[in-house]
């Protein structure tokens, strides 16, 4: 009967019991994967892919802008001059150290540094949410200004429709861009307050770190995006 | 053979034999909302675009009554407009892009791979629950009155002019685009971390391929759809001119952000059906499929040639005509590995012993219809014969013929050839070829007509005709009722078989493939121990040969 032993035969490697679960494997894999590498390979490929579709949605937006900067030089100038750039660039210089502190915090939870790591997510937490905050404000002045587009738009150029126009589809943009991005920041603090007291807990270790690295790329292309924010929207 | 015969067969697992399976291994009504098993999220996809099917159905059936006559007489030409874009959302969104992937993908993917499940089992149960949540939105928009804009949402009459409710269905369509987004990433990364010991890459069944090219494309497309609807929805809102030329927008600029996801989305809807396709033709004909590799490399070419044709639907939107040629080129190379499909596909079938039964019959009906709906689209592809029929009646059969006798198709072949997998059932063949029959004749009585009626004028949206056209449209719509009785019987005689149907047993088709290995239903974690795969796909040969000797001892 088992003349073909190469065919259509499910070989039953060890075990013949009902459920052939190592007795000894860790307490966060999850049952349909064989080991934990598998497990964080596959969850850092589909965070690389998450991030792949993140570029494409932030593209398309990215090549509206650069469509509508062609067709309007003059305005995006006058646009891009409402923008206060030493604000800009110190809320820059935040986000780049939270990813300074994120990823202290990956080598940290690698090095199952318990408290290091909960002291640099908690860093990487406040970094953002003053980097959300200063947006805020920014926001409640142009508002004040009455540079938000639609019926509050009042920066109205009598001699100049077009560029009211121009100036009004860049705030647009403006807001548009920088709403997404700070969307996502606030996604990101949110899953960093979760991470935060899985760290406390003491989930992770040189064993099981890949979730946290995997927060990590989150952050980092959120604050890559901001890098390619703040000169289109601020100094050029 | 006898499914008896197949079960005692050695290569088959033995602890498969026992009766615990996904489908009674829980009970209650919490056990399927709050299930991680890929299987009863497919079967809960099952349900919902089975739903989304009858809803877009009807508002066709209610089109087709319409254009029976002449005049404009049944509904207003505000109501009509109403019914042809909630058609095309239904169908398009909610039953077309998931339907394949959701159902068929969910259930068999991961099977096929040997694996325990998908990669990310909460977020597979996430993305039905983000469907579902787009589903509501299309729920309310279709009660509370409608929206008119056509499925495609031009700017900017979907953004100043239209009153009907155009930002929650943008935002309903937005939301089910990522519940797609998840279901593809989530089998990428299934696909590349999960398979069995032994599974190459070339040894993947080409259904598995197919889902591949899908998924890369779902993933890559539809974001631009998600900014392009934001864009849109900031537009509706605040008033301001981002595609709107009275505000200094550009119109065709959303035609272009649109159509880069929309026609890829084309290859999101055909690709899952060709995947069933190729798993069918070979069960069916106890073959393996010819030039494996060309079948398996012509996804990844429709995936990627996808992308670079999407002006073709803009050649009379005031693109340059330097443009509009290049894209007619891009265009007809789309034909190239379309045709190599099915040309493989004929060439297996070719000298094969090919049994008649119902799955087998849709797919001669894809091979058909879909070389119809494809050699029509090379017509619009052509500039000279594009600006003849544009906007016309030619356009609706092309696609109809694509994506109804594409699609559709594939998938009742899909049904029908995994029934007895997913419910453990056979389904009464019978029946099963006298749909078949009624739907290949419905079909084409159906949309045949309209490429005729197309092509001497009949322009496409009206609720109201010139007289000379009635004949022809008398009998699309006769077609039509033969087509909804098509697709009638399949609910009554499926779910007549789940209490009634002859036990399926483990391979009732004697087919090759993982999913045939484990039994019907399959077990919760599918298989017991995870296979070890050492043979190629489609081993037919080796399978038959092994089948005989057992048969012989």
């Amino acid at each position: 009967m088992r003349s073909n032993p190469t065919l259509h035969d499910l070989q039953h490697p060890g075990h013949e019991g009902e459920e052939g679960h190592d007795e000894h494997h860790h307490p966060f894999l999850q049952h349909h994967f064989e080991d934990l590498g598998q497990q964080h390979e596959a969850s850092t490929l589909g965070m690389w892919f998450f991030v792949a579709q993140e570029i494409l949605f932030f593209g398309g937006l990215f090549c509206c802008y650069f469509i509508y900067r062609e067709m309007y030089p003059a305005a995006w100038k006058a646009g891009s001059h409402h923008q206060n750039w030493q604000i800009g660039a110190a809320n820059t210089i935040v986000l780049i150290g939270s990813s300074l502190t994120m990823a202290l915090a990956v080598w940290g939870a690698q090095g199952a540094k318990r408290k290091f790591t909960t002291l640099m997510l908690v860093l990487t937490l406040i970094l953002g949410g003053i980097f959300v905050g200063v947006k805020g404000y920014e926001y409640a002045e142009h508002i004040h200004e009455g540079l938000f587009p639609g019926s509050a738009f009042t920066y109205v150029q009598h001699d100049n429709p077009q560029l009211t126009r121009g100036v009004e589809l860049f705030m647009t943009f403006y807001f548009t861009m920088t709403g997404l991005h700070a969307l996502h920041m606030i996604i990101g603090a949110g899953l960093l307050l979760w991470f935060i007291k899985r760290t406390w807990r003491g989930d992770f270790g040189p064993e099981y770190y890949g979730p946290v690295e995997i927060m990590g790329l989150y952050w980092h292309f959120v604050d890559i995006v901001w890098i390619f924010l703040f000169p289109l929207l601020y100094l050029v | 053979m006898t499914s008896t015969t197949i079960d005692d067969a050695p290569f088959i697992e033995p602890s498969t034999r026992q009766r615990r399976n996904y489908l009674n291994d829980e009970y209650g009504v919490l056990s399927w909302l709050l299930t991680r098993d890929h299987k009863r999220i497919a079967i809960l996809y099952l349900f919902s675009v089975t739903v989304f099917f009858v809803v877009g159905g009807i508002f066709a059936f209610l089109m087709r009554l319409e254009l029976l006559t002449p005049e404009g007489d049944m509904f207003t030409s505000d109501t009509y407009n109403k019914l042809f874009t909630l058609h095309g959302i239904v169908m398009i969104f909610f039953f077309l892009i998931p339907a394949i992937p959701a159902v068929f993908g969910n259930f068999i993917l991961p099977i096929m791979l040997g694996a325990k499940d998908l990669a990310f089992p909460k977020l597979n149960l996430l993305s039905w629950y983000i469907y579902m949540v787009g589903g509501v939105f299309g729920v309310i928009v279709i009660i509370t009155g409608g929206v008119d804009t056509g499925w495609t949402f031009y700017t900017p009459f979907s953004t100043q002019y239209s009153n009907t409710k155009v930002f929650a269905i943008t935002l309903g369509a937005f939301i089910t685009g990522f519940s797609s987004i998840l279901t593809g990433l989530n089998f990428l990364v299934t696909i590349h971390r999960m398979r069995a010991p032994g599974l190459t890459w070339f040894r993947l069944p080409l259904f598995v391929w197919s889902m591949y090219a899908t998924s890369v494309v779902i993933m890559l497309a539809t974001p631009i759809l998600a900014i392009t609807l934001v864009l849109l929805m900031v537009e509706r809102v605040l008033q301001v001119g981002i595609f709107d030329p009275a505000l200094g927008g550009d119109p065709v600029l959303y035609q272009h952000m649109f159509w880069f996801y929309s026609h890829p989305a084309v290859y999101i809807m055909i690709l899952p059906g060709m995947a069933i396709i190729s798993e069918c033709v070979a069960a069916f004909t106890r073959k393996r499929i010819f030039g494996y590799k060309f079948v398996a490399f012509s996804s990844l070419g429709i995936a990627f040639l996808g992308f670079l044709v999407w002006a073709h639907h803009l050649f009379v939107a005031g693109i340059s005509v330097y443009s509009a040629m290049i894209f007619s080129f891009l265009t007809m190379l789309v034909a190239v590995p379309s045709a190599i499909k099915v040309f493989n596909w004929t060439a297996t079938l070719y000298k094969a012993s090919v049994s008649w039964q119902t799955p087998m019959l849709y797919v001669l009906g894809f091979i058909g219809l879909f070389t119809i709906g494809g050699v029509t689209g090379l017509f619009l592809g052509a500039l000279g014969i594009d600006v003849h029929v544009h906007d016309s009646y030619f356009v609706v059969a092309h696609f109809h013929y694509i994506m109804v006798g594409g699609t559709i198709m594939a998938y009742m072949a899909g049904i029908h050839y995994w029934w007895p997998k997913i419910t453990g059932r056979m389904y009464p063949e019978w029946w099963g070829r006298l749909s078949a029959l009624l739907v290949f004749v419905g079909f084409n009585l159906t949309f045949f007509p309209q490429f005729l009626v197309g092509y001497v004028g009949m322009p496409r949206r009206y609720h109201a005709y010139a007289p000379e056209f009635q004949v022809l449209n008398v009998l699309s719509t006769a077609g039509a009722t033969v087509l909804a009785v098509g697709y009638l019987l399949p609910m009554l005689y499926l779910g007549w078989s789940l209490k009634f149907g002859r036990k399926a047993g483990t391979n009732p088709w004697g087919a090759v493939g993982l999913e045939w290995a484990t039994s019907s239903p399959p077990p919760k974690e599918n298989f017991h121990h995870t296979p070890v795969v050492t043979w190629e796909a489609y081993d037919y040969p080796a399978f038959l040969k092994a089948m005989k000797e057992t048969q012989d001892a």
